[in-house]
């Protein structure tokens, strides 16, 4: 094994979230980074500030100066990162003796393996890793989501997104020591043939990346599996009872693990589909709070998306490139839920315009919503202590429904269900078009 | 609106509001559109036609060909369009580009005739077509702007009065009251804002006030200090219905500066980029650091040549929106020194 110095070019994301002034500013004081203009600069090179001089900042500088300075050049430069990557000898010039075609738009060096869903580069397998964790590492640092010395429990459902956070969050945390005590945290629901599956992949992963795993059941929680509450409400309204306890399973989890923080795998693709969502509901409340990358602060534990930035295509090539062990079958119980319009829609989107998710969340992130806005007062539970506006939590009032038989206690308006007799539940029905991610996938 | 004209009760029922005078204008967009021009000159007939059995109240009917927002004669101005539209190479940044041409061309139709507000028919669908469309577009900071029932960023304030009616109740209306529409020129369904048109279409489908939903969500968001008259336009009606008129705060503060193409109010981070372009030498660099990511991304030509000709070809009103570098320092320097003002909320204690 030989070591070659790679030049890695990388195409300046200035519409990118990730903010320019803040990412040049750190990654220049770690590595050696210059610039050079692009075909598209309209300016004249004399103009430009010299290479020397932008990649030589003054180290001690640590204000918004310098990073303004380069930022007023930022539309016109690319960014040229020097880092060094391990590969066989010769590898790079026999791939493109071998392609004799195009060469990986960042390294230049391999022939390319995939068109970067994010930004259509044509890039290779390696640059792929090296860029898609990047990214994830600077969301991290710049939202400043943990601190060194903090128990984390990642939200694993065996599912692909769940995986790769729980991957991606052991590397960069012993390749950048972040000195987190990371945990993955299971929510069994009792969905047999679904639930019971994925929680074998889960405890490979826990063997694979050797992260301690916890399992919380509903059945130890509530009393009750997901296959019992069907068997009593049917599959009417079922994905309500499945999100408001693993929303509490997964809290309750945390604490018994003792953990600061829950990481979950939500996507840039499901935060689109719930500003979307938001809007089209008229919820001004949830649309001023869903594009927070860590929510929950007043809360028991807070959550954060280290993933909020991250596509779902690109979570997916990770996921398939680096054979992930992952589980990928829909919950029995909400079979095809993922083709609610408002996804297909993103995923049209998506194809003729890859940046308008990330236009979607920042919408979400720069619209003009009054301070005054009524959020909910957050209190506790009466009966089970948990946090909660009313005076019993939703879980609690669900939980009575269930046991007392009264199964429309606490089902306010659901989609389209007035249409349909209560006690008949209708599986081959219409679906409502205005649907959140199924419940199986939503919190993980 | 024929009808609300003609008497000082139908006009306001507080009797507030006297008896305004209107006209009919209609932008001519054959140029954009390959149509036969037998096409076109029926469409101008037929345009003719309806406003003409709207009776003798009625002031004109001014048409103007799009390209009178280039100020030049019409020929020059055909090739400049032309040559613009070439340019762009997004389908939606065409679109929307004609649309704000539009009001360029309906600017000039009411100052050159003294008309003192531009009325559209812009109806609830369009506007959840227009929430979605910006949303999507990573508009969200502006959308407000766009939305309010008046808008006083042009010369001539910009009213909204269909905000609240949706497209099929207009079209019963007209049904009911045997009035005549046509077809005018439209874009075929393509790229982003197509892909919009047909999620709403579903939505309608869905459910029928879903667009409703939509309008009052972005209704919510704060509008902009230009979303209202100035102080004191509503001075002589009852004070009672004045509080509806003027909804916006007045401690609202301006939006530090717009997009020369769009008008779109720039954000926190577009705003950080002119600041910072702001030692720039070309104008053409000034230029397109004041314009926002959308008009960036879907509207100026990404390679330097196409983009300076395209600058060059712009209508002078949207090239002269840009804010001077004096202007750009000011703005700046006020945004520090408020920064250590003690505000009145400030507990002195």
């Amino acid at each position: 094994m030989k070591f070659h110095k790679t030049l890695h070019y990388e195409a300046l994301p200035f519409e990118n979230p990730l903010s320019l002034d803040r990412r040049c500013y750190q990654n220049l004081a770690q590595e050696t980074r210059f610039f050079q203009p692009r075909a598209s600069c309209p300016l004249p090179s004399s103009a430009l500030p010299t290479r020397e001089a932008i990649s030589s900042p003054p180290r001690e500088d640590t204000s918004d100066h310098w990073s303004g300075h380069l930022h007023q050049y930022a539309a016109h430069l690319t960014i040229i990162n020097c880092c060094t990557i391990s590969m066989e000898e010769g590898e790079g010039s026999t791939a493109s003796k071998r392609g004799g075609g195009r060469l990986c738009f960042i390294c230049n060096q391999r022939r390319p393996a995939l068109k970067r869903p994010k930004t259509q580069e044509q890039i290779c397998r390696e640059c792929f890793y090296v860029v898609f964790e990047e990214e994830i590492h600077r969301v991290i640092m710049d939202n400043h989501l943990f601190k060194p010395g903090e128990r984390i429990a990642v939200a694993a459902s065996g599912g692909k997104d769940s995986t790769v956070l729980a991957y991606v969050l052991s590397e960069l945390n012993r390749r950048h020591s972040y000195g987190l005590d990371l945990f993955l945290l299971s929510v069994d629901e009792g969905i047999t043939g679904y639930r019971d599956d994925s929680l074998e992949t889960v405890k490979r992963n826990e063997i694979q990346y050797g992260l301690p795993l916890k399992v919380v059941s509903y059945k130890d929680l509530y009393g009750w599996t997901m296959d019992e509450i069907v068997s009593v409400i049917g599959l009417k309204n079922n994905c309500t009872f499945c999100g408001v306890f693993r929303r509490q399973a997964l809290d309750r989890g945390a604490a018994l693990l003792k953990a600061d923080k829950l990481v979950t795998g939500h996507n840039a693709d499901d935060i689109a589909e719930t500003v979307l969502l938001n809007i089209l509901r008229g919820d001004i409340a949830r649309l001023s709070r869903c594009t927070f990358i860590v929510t929950g602060e007043d809360g028991p534990i807070p959550r954060c998306k280290p993933f909020k930035y991250t596509y779902e295509k690109e979570i997916n090539k990770y996921a398939y490139f680096k054979k992930l062990d992952y589980f990928s079958t829909e919950c029995t119980y909400s079979p095809n839920a993922y083709r609610g319009f408002a996804r297909e829609f993103i995923k049209d989107l998506e194809r003729i315009r890859p940046q308008a998710i990330l236009d979607i969340i920042r919408s979400g992130e720069d619209f003009r919503i009054s301070t005054t806005t009524r959020m909910p007062e957050q209190g506790t539970c009466e009966r089970c202590g948990y946090i909660s506006s009313q005076k019993l939590c939703k879980a609690c009032v669900l939980l009575e429904g269930l046991n007392r038989g009264l199964l429309k206690l606490g089902i306010s308006r659901a989609n389209g269900s007035r249409r349909h007799d209560v006690g008949h539940p209708k599986p081959e029905a219409k679906r409502p078009i205005i649907q959140n991610k199924p419940c199986g996938t939503l919190d993980f | 609106m024929h009808c609300k004209s003609l008497k000082n009760w139908d006009a306001s029922k507080s009797q507030g509001l006297p008896v305004f005078g209107f006209g009919v204008a209609f932008v001519d967009e054959s140029t954009i559109f390959p149509t036969p021009s037998n096409v076109a000159s029926n469409i101008i007939e037929e345009i003719s036609g309806i406003v003409s059995e709207l009776g003798h109240a009625l002031q004109e009917l001014h048409i103007a060909p799009i390209e009178t927002a280039f100020c030049k004669d019409l020929v020059d101005g055909q090739n400049c369009l032309r040559q613009l539209l070439d340019n762009i190479t997004d389908a939606s940044g065409k679109e929307d580009f004609v649309q704000y041409l539009r009001m360029l061309s309906l600017q000039k139709i009411a100052v050159d005739n003294k008309y003192t507000k531009v009325v559209l028919g812009s109806c609830t669908s369009k506007m959840a077509h227009q929430i979605i469309s910006a949303t999507v577009k990573g508009q969200g900071f502006a959308l407000p702007a766009d939305l309010q029932y008046v808008d006083t960023r042009q010369e001539i304030p910009v009213l909204l009065p269909l905000r609240d009616c949706n497209a099929q109740e207009l079209g019963k209306l007209c049904f009911l009251d045997g009035l005549k529409t046509t077809q005018v020129f439209s874009w075929p369904p393509a790229g982003i804002n197509g892909l919009v048109s047909s999620f709403i279409a579903r939505l309608q489908d869905e459910n029928p006030s879903r667009q409703r939903t939509i309008v009052r969500t972005a209704e919510k968001l704060k509008p902009f200090s230009f979303n209202k008259f100035t102080e004191g336009y509503y001075d002589f009606l009852p004070s009672i219905v004045r509080a509806k008129f003027q909804h916006v705060k007045h401690e609202e503060p301006e939006p530090k500066f717009l997009c020369p193409i769009c008008g779109s109010p720039l954000s926190e981070s577009e705003w950080k980029n002119v600041k910072n372009n702001n030692k720039c030498p070309s104008e053409l660099e000034f230029f397109v650091s004041q314009c926002c990511r959308s008009c960036n991304f879907q509207i100026l030509p990404k390679e330097k040549g196409k983009l300076e000709l395209f600058y060059s070809l712009l209508p002078s009103s949207m090239t002269d929106r840009v804010e001077g570098k004096d202007c750009i320092g000011r703005r700046w320097l006020q945004e520090q020194i408020e920064e250590f003002l003690i505000t009145d909320d400030i507990d002195e204690t």
